[in-house]
């Protein structure tokens, strides 16, 4: 290996060499890398991230879990002969227990039925039942003999779902679409994503700056046990350790003291012995000479009086001396190990936090940057989960245990003891599926309580549904006003996109995923730690203070605890580095050296983002045209790359040890590492813009929210699912103009628009403000038509009194022209009473004819035998807009797994473009339809080419989206060459992005300008423009807000039962409020009556009687016809007067409140 | 016009003006002077008369059939103005009436393709069917032999053996039924009073009606689905759906004129050609040196590739022949090119005759 190894080295410098030579030499063409791409997908997908963190999770994770100390062995109080314990845990296939049977199950049956995707978890356990010890373990992975525990919803495409590994044709049979990536859930029916959360770096020194400007340490120690957070500050130029166990902030030299470190000297030599570090220092020491505290025993003496006494409830009282020592050995700094009490490494560890400290003081730029990607890590679904699964699983061992000991303390039993019989599977079950389909994830241990993590996954286009596996949401509030966390972070590059985040509060915060980004998981420390020994790390415990900063080695960190140092540091990253690309480490470990703080940071931990790049050894790519070759023609796999070190994996961190070029052709002989492709900075909402590095960056961000709403193909089983509004396009289309990332992703399979020719020109003024013209005929022929499906869910109840609702069929009733004939309102069911499929129905009509009993209390003898008049009509009437017909698309009739009848309904409404309706390029240029203009007014050019649609010239010069001219030169070029025309990104010098000059050629080439304008007619005046127009094919996308759901008006309608006054929205067909503004200028104007008649005559009037005398609100008695004051008991003094409902109400709630109001009248 | 008198010179307008009233100058930035000069008097300063007369008008129309087949003609229309070139267009495009499906009665639909798309992908089905053997169907008239022609499709996908039969509902599976709606099997109602069959109605092509092209594909089935629907064709006009449109499109363009300012030779006469993609110019040999001509101006699609560059637009000059128009016709089907012509001549004749009696 050594003398291959050479031979490599010796390789590159020839070639490095001869390159030198031969400059004027042609330059050797650069292998195109881009089939790296597909093949990169294909093997990782476009979510793994959230398959392989949930397949470690299922795999690896819930084992260490349930062989974690504490949760492997439940023990009895009561008898201590008694133990439980959890030999191996396994996570089954997907399936539903219907009449006693387990089936298989299938996501879409899932959702169909509203059931959860979920496997059986089992667990093989070793227990006492009375003498004996019963083994019961299932056979290679079986159920059968195993103990079920509860059931864990399984990720789709996941290695435990059915899908796995499934070709296109299975996935066919299972009704599930080829393209949809899978990463989520279906609980209770509905499809959840965990989202990916971010959050800081866990066990990390992180030296920040307070409000105050003074240099702070914080460092977050999580292990499976324990989190807790270690702050350092300096106040009065002192250094304090604050943590939340202590009630005040702790001199941090007597927190040394208390670990053992008696001397100043050593706490001196331990920090740097370099006066600048002891000068500061000084104070500190100072303060804890001044507090007498010279020895081990006075400092914890003195911490243990200042521990907040928290829980009352331990029984054994402990001294606290040893509650202080106790908590500095597991709570502080909790991720450092102590062994029986040696705080030696958690000495050092606090020396290096204040050599840390003390360096930032004395240097600014030492500070760290907390919006630095490389500190971040991303928590995804197996992390979450875990913590999750954790919490339930030590939950239901505590209920076992209290049942358990309620039963063995019980004098004589009748039956022997088994416990098996006490283990009650649906902690797990209900707890897992409760906390997806909610979100909110409460673990007890950490006290950790978090809203919102899971979220329904937008189905409204298929890029939506991508995006949304890619999303990372920060644990940052929205509302605070800090620009760092929300900015672009440099570090960021090719793993989050720069141009996917929404506008408004959350800009910045929410961020998603480049298309290359792999987010790691853990991976097993003990191995690389021991390597690293083997590798010349120098223990720590075999270093004093002096030699651990002494200028020659570097501290060695791995994953955030001290290993030890190393004299050569840059030999010893390279080792490693090469182990890894050899395969003999995970490819995931990162090595970084960091020459400023002299240290190494080994990280092997998971949730770091990463992503693969080419290995060059001295500028000169490790992949060379065969390799390329290979990979085109089957022989070779992304995975192959990997293992034969040509490409690897680089954390944020590590990319700071590398030269990256862009392209071959700029690599130099100090570069490290060239790009794969440089459009993957890009993430999948970002990857459907054609030349996006030709527009102004916030037109892409917006796109990328656009991109979201777009109608079109939503997956390939659209028409099999079921969801609540589904937008579909009727005749979509794959973009003219192309991206590779469009044929990555899938995007030219499940299209979501249109390529409309489009003329930039000015047309009838009703092109103002960005609005849109079309061309009638273009409609006529189908552009923009759109289907919207609703669904509506019809619950066939079961009340207590075993009586069910039922479905009639439908009511008949005698026609004039005699015989029978349904009622009306119920034409459009079948026999069933269930609205026959096709049939038209407008609002109003019963499509479930269902009744509901009457009585659902009391119990009934025989509930099958209830009469029609124990029944009353609960029937489901269609509800939408007046006027507009839609049909009965599908119907369901299906039974979830606890047997509960469901109805559902798909209506649908086939749309045509409106005036009104909202469209959009790809460029984030949305608009609305303007107007609608027949075909014969349009201009046509001489070709006879008439555009779908007209767009004003002005939405370019502000909006400065050149992206979106070159799509149409680009389109336009492509319609008359035959072919599809590329815009990726960054991708010119590649050859993945058409150059203008030479779509420009192409154009000539067919008789066009090279400007794609053209010589247009006027459709009005039949002659030419006097301007030469710009037109051609623009990919536009119809996004779903349309007029017919918006548009609203009301002359009279429904009222508010408390005010009388009108409703407001739409859904409740409500009045349009004249607002305060609005009244303020008619107040203004004066316009007296018109306030009157707006606020109180057309909205509340109402009319009382006043009593003239007490000011009281009296009442018309209807019988004696007269009116009356029930304070004064008289009807002399009665006044009728008009006032608003809401006024009058007033009046009484005070009152209510003891408060009289008081009319006083004037004769008007 | 006194001194317009015959025997004495004709006067002319100066070449500049001339120009901008016969052509349209497109130079490299923008075409300019598109617009005819109408107003009579407008060249009065130089005696010029602008006035039309119709004597001028019969003299110098002309029309010229360039090419002709069963969809397309091309045409040469030489001394209207664009305003009656562009009636024609706009009546070809949405007032020649044809036939097509307007009302869809589906019995049975079970393919994936919803009902209402189905609907309106055979009503942009082309109908051939003369539209003049037919009247306007009324919302309130019943539909008879003389207003509405019938068609119906009824197929069933099935697998035989390998082999899936009907997989694709094409538009030959369309049936003429001349005898009107068979529809109405269970219900009491009919929604067609034929008189007599329409086999017999008088102009009617021996083959019968059918759809224009038998390819077309409207549905795709997969075994066990079916399609069996009838559809009701009416007479309609394009304005009012682009399916009763009887053109693909009608256009026209002005006659392409290229003019060299310039004695192009050598060199530049090559670039010249070079440059053109639709070989307009042409290169003569005259003696030893090497001229340019235009050769095709007609091919000119004005790329203004030629006009491109520094002092291009100095050498050549594009322009349009105002008054010539270069028609295009491309027939969906049910009339052929020169009849729909004739009937948008019809139309619009018929149009002024409504303008003349109502202004009367």
């Amino acid at each position: 290996m050594g003398v291959s190894k050479a031979d490599e080295v010796d390789d590159g410098d020839n070639i490095v060499s001869s390159h030198k030579e031969g400059l004027e030499a042609p330059v050797k063409t650069a292998v195109d890398k881009f089939q790296l791409l597909p093949s990169f997908l294909k093997v990782r997908g476009l979510v793994k991230q959230h398959i392989d963190s949930f397949n470690y999770f299922i795999n690896c994770e819930i084992k260490k879990i349930i062989h974690a100390q504490g949760n492997e062995k439940v023990t009895s109080d009561v008898d201590a002969n008694f133990y439980l314990k959890y030999l191996d845990i396994f996570v089954g296939e997907p399936c539903v227990e219907q009449d006693y049977i387990y089936e298989p199950i299938t996501p879409q049956q899932c959702r169909l039925r509203d059931m959860t995707y979920s496997a059986p978890i089992s667990v093989d356990v070793e227990y006492t039942r009375g003498k004996e010890v019963v083994v019961r373990k299932g056979k290679d992975g079986k159920q059968e003999g195993s103990i079920n525990i509860g059931r864990m919803p399984i990720m789709l495409r996941s290695s435990r779902c059915i899908l796995a590994g499934k070709n296109e044709a299975q996935l066919a049979k299972v009704g599930e679409c080829p393209l949809d990536p899978g990463g989520y859930f279906v609980v209770k029916g509905t499809e959840k994503v965990i989202l990916i959360q971010e959050q800081l770096s866990k066990n990390r020194i992180i030296i920040t700056t307070d409000s105050s400007g003074s240099v702070a340490a914080s460092v977050t120690s999580s292990t499976h046990e324990r989190k807790s957070k270690t702050n350092m500050v300096v106040k009065h130029e002192r250094i304090y350790l604050r943590h939340n166990t202590f009630g005040d902030d702790i001199p941090i030299v007597v927190v040394m003291r208390a670990m053992g470190m008696e001397s100043d000297q050593e706490i001196v030599q331990m920090v740097g012995r370099d006066p600048k570090y002891a000068g500061i220092l000084n104070p500190s020491l100072q303060e804890c000479a001044a507090l007498k505290i010279y020895t081990s025993h006075q400092a914890l003496e003195y911490l243990g009086s200042k521990v907040r006494s928290r829980n009352m409830f331990t029984k054994q009282k402990r001294t606290k001396v040893d509650e202080a020592r106790d908590i500095l050995a597991t709570v502080v700094l909790a991720h450092v190990p102590v062994h029986q009490f040696d705080f030696r490494a958690k000495c050092i560890y606090l020396a290096v936090i204040i050599r840390k400290m003390l360096e930032a003081m004395l240097n600014r730029e030492a500070v760290d940057d907390m919006d630095y990607v490389g500190n971040k890590r991303l928590e995804l679904a197996g992390q979450l989960l875990s913590l999750l699964f954790e919490d339930l699983f030590k939950r239901m061992n505590a209920e076992l245990k209290k049942s358990m000991d309620a039963t063995l303390s019980k004098a004589n039993r009748s039956t022997q003891f088994d416990i098996i019989k006490l283990i009650r599977p649906d902690t797990l079950t209900n707890g897992l599926e409760h906390a997806i389909s909610s979100g909110n994830w409460a673990v007890k241990r950490f006290k950790m309580d978090r809203k919102g993590v899971t979220q329904v996954v937008s189905r409204l286009s298929f890029i939506a549904a991508l995006g949304h596996m890619t999303r990372i949401s920060s644990q940052f509030e929205k509302t605070r006003k800090v620009s760092g966390p929300r900015a672009l972070q440099p570090s960021q590059w090719g793993m989050l996109c720069p141009c996917d985040t929404p506008e408004g509060e959350a800009c910045g915060l929410v961020k998603n995923l480049s298309l290359m980004t792999h987010v790691t998981t853990d991976e097993e420390e003990a191995p690389l730690i021991e390597l690293c020994t083997t590798l010349g790390v120098e223990d720590l415990s075999l270093l004093s203070g002096e030699e651990l900063h002494s200028p020659k080695t570097y501290l060695v960190f791995f994953n955030g605890t001290i290993l030890g140092v190393h004299r050569r540091p840059n030999r010893f990253a390279e080792v490693l580095r090469k182990l890894r690309r050899a395969g003999k480490i995970g490819e995931f470990v990162s090595v970084h050296v960091n020459p400023k703080h002299r240290n190494i940071q080994i990280a092997s931990d998971g949730g770091r983002v990463c992503r693969p790049l080419v290995i060059a050894d001295k500028g000169v790519s490790r992949v060379k045209e065969h390799h390329m070759k290979e990979l085109k023609d089957g022989f070779r796999t992304f995975d192959d790359f990997l293992r034969e070190g040509l490409v690897e994996y680089l954390d944020v961190n590590e990319e700071n040890n590398s030269l990256i070029a862009l392209y071959e052709g700029d690599a130099t002989p100090d570069t490290t590492h060239i790009e794969i492709e440089p459009f993957t900075i890009l993430g999948v909402c970002a990857g459907l813009i054609p030349y996006p590095h030709h527009n102004q960056s916030p037109r892409n961000t917006y796109q990328c929210a656009m991109g979201k709403q777009a109608m079109g193909n939503i997956a390939y089983n659209q028409l099999q699912r079921m969801d609540t509004l589904l937008y579909l396009l009727v005749y979509p289309q794959r973009p003219l103009l192309s991206t590779k990332s469009i044929e990555l992703v899938g995007y030219d399979k499940l299209g979501a628009g249109q390529n409309a020719t489009v003329a930039v020109m000015s047309y009838s003024g009703y092109d103002i403000e960005d609005a849109i013209v079309m061309n009638k005929s273009s409609l006529d022929r189908g552009f923009g038509r759109c289907i919207v499906i609703k669904k509506s869910v019809v619950p066939m109840k079961k009340y207590a009194n075993r009586t069910a609702d039922r479905i009639m069929a439908p009511e008949l009733q005698s026609s004039a022209k005699g015989g029978v004939q349904v009622v009306a309102r119920q034409q459009l069911q079948d026999h069933d009473g269930i609205a026959a499929v096709g049939e038209m129905i407008r609002p109003g009509d019963i499509y479930v004819n269902k009744q509901s009993p009457i009585d659902t209390r009391n119990n009934v003898n025989n509930p099958m035998a209830l009469p029609d008049s124990a029944y009353k009509r609960t029937p489901q009437t269609y509800k939408g807009a007046a006027g507009e017909t839609a049909v009965v698309d599908k119907v369901l009739l299906t039974s979830n797994d606890e047997n509960h009848f469901v109805v559902k309904c798909l209506i649908r409404q086939t749309r045509r473009p409106e005036v009104g309706d909202k469209f959009s390029s790809r460029h984030g240029q949305k608009g609305v339809c303007g107007t609608i203009v027949q075909q014969e007014d349009f201009p046509f050019s001489e070709r006879g080419i008439c555009p779908d649609l007209i767009m004003n010239p002005h939405g370019f010069p502000s909006r400065m989206t050149v992206g979106k001219m070159i799509e149409l030169l680009g389109g336009k070029a492509g319609l008359h060459n035959g072919k599809f025309h590329y815009g990726s990104a960054f991708g010119e010098p590649s050859g993945h992005a058409d150059k203008v000059s030479t779509i420009s050629a192409t154009l000539v080439k067919h008789g066009f300008s090279y400007s794609g304008k053209d010589f247009i007619y006027s459709g009005i005046t039949g002659s030419p423009l006097q301007a030469y127009i710009f037109m051609g094919p623009i990919y536009y996308q119809k996004l779903k807000h349309m007029v017919l759901d918006k548009m609203h008006a009301r002359a009279r309608g429904p009222r508010v039962v408390l005010t009388r006054q009108p409703t407001e929205g739409r859904s409740r067909e409500g009045g349009l409020r004249l607002g305060e503004m609005e009244r303020d200028c008619l107040i203004a104007y004066g316009a007296s009556m018109m306030i009157l008649e707006r606020l109180m005559i057309s909205s509340d009037q109402f009319q009382i009687q006043v009593c003239t005398k007490c000011g009281m609100i009296g009442y018309y008695h209807h019988k004696l016809k007269i009116c009356l004051c029930s304070t004064c008991k008289s009807g002399d003094n009665i006044a009728t007067m008009k006032l608003p409902y809401a006024c009058k109400l007033l009046f009484q709630e005070l009152q209510s409140m003891n408060i009289v109001p008081r009319l006083t009248l004037a004769e008007a | 016009m006194a001194d317009a008198s015959s025997g004495e010179h004709e006067p002319e307008l100066p070449p500049h003006l001339e120009l901008q009233r016969t052509r349209v100058v497109c130079a490299p930035d923008a075409p300019s002077y598109t617009e005819s000069v109408q107003y009579s008097g407008a060249y009065m300063a130089y005696g010029v008369d602008n006035s039309l007369r119709i004597e001028d008008f019969c003299k110098n129309l002309r029309v010229e059939i360039i090419s002709m087949n069963e969809e397309d003609i091309e045409f040469d229309i030489v001394g209207i103005d664009a305003a009656i070139a562009n009636a024609f267009r706009r009546i070809l495009i949405a007032e020649v009436p044809t036939m097509a499906i307007e009302k869809v009665y589906i019995a049975n639909n079970t393919s994936v393709i919803q009902d209402e798309v189905l609907a309106h992908r055979l009503g942009l089905l082309p109908i051939k069917a003369d539209p003049r053997l037919f009247d306007y169907k009324s919302e309130e008239e019943n539909a008879n032999e003389k207003n509405t022609i019938v068609f119906k499709i009824d197929v069933v996908c099935t697998r035989k053996g390998e082999r899936v039969l009907n997989s694709s509902v094409t538009s030959d599976q369309m049936k003429w039924l001349p005898e009107g709606s068979e529809m109405p099997f269970n219900t009491m109602t009919k929604f067609t009073s034929f008189g007599s069959s329409q086999k017999n109605l008088p102009g009617l092509p021996a083959e019968g009606i059918s759809c224009q092209y038998p390819d077309i594909i409207v549905a795709k089935l997969r075994p066990g689905q079916a399609i069996e629907l009838e559809g009701h064709a009416i007479k309609g006009s394009g304005n009012i759906h682009a399916k009763w449109s009887p053109v693909a499109t009608a256009r026209y363009r002005m006659l392409p004129e290229v003019n060299l300012m310039e004695d192009i030779q050598g060199k530049l006469a090559e670039e010249l050609v070079q440059k053109c993609p639709t070989g307009v110019f042409d290169i003569e040999d005259v003696g030893t040196v090497k001229k340019a001509i235009v050769a095709r101006p007609r091919n000119c699609t004005l790329c203004r590739e030629c006009v491109r560059g520094t002092d291009w637009d100095k050498r050549v000059q594009l322009t349009r022949v105002k008054d010539h128009f270069i028609f295009t016709i491309e027939s969906t089907g049910a009339l052929r090119p020169e009849v729909l012509f004739t009937e948008a001549i019809k139309i619009l004749n018929e149009k002024c005759h409504r303008i003349i009696t109502e202004l009367s």
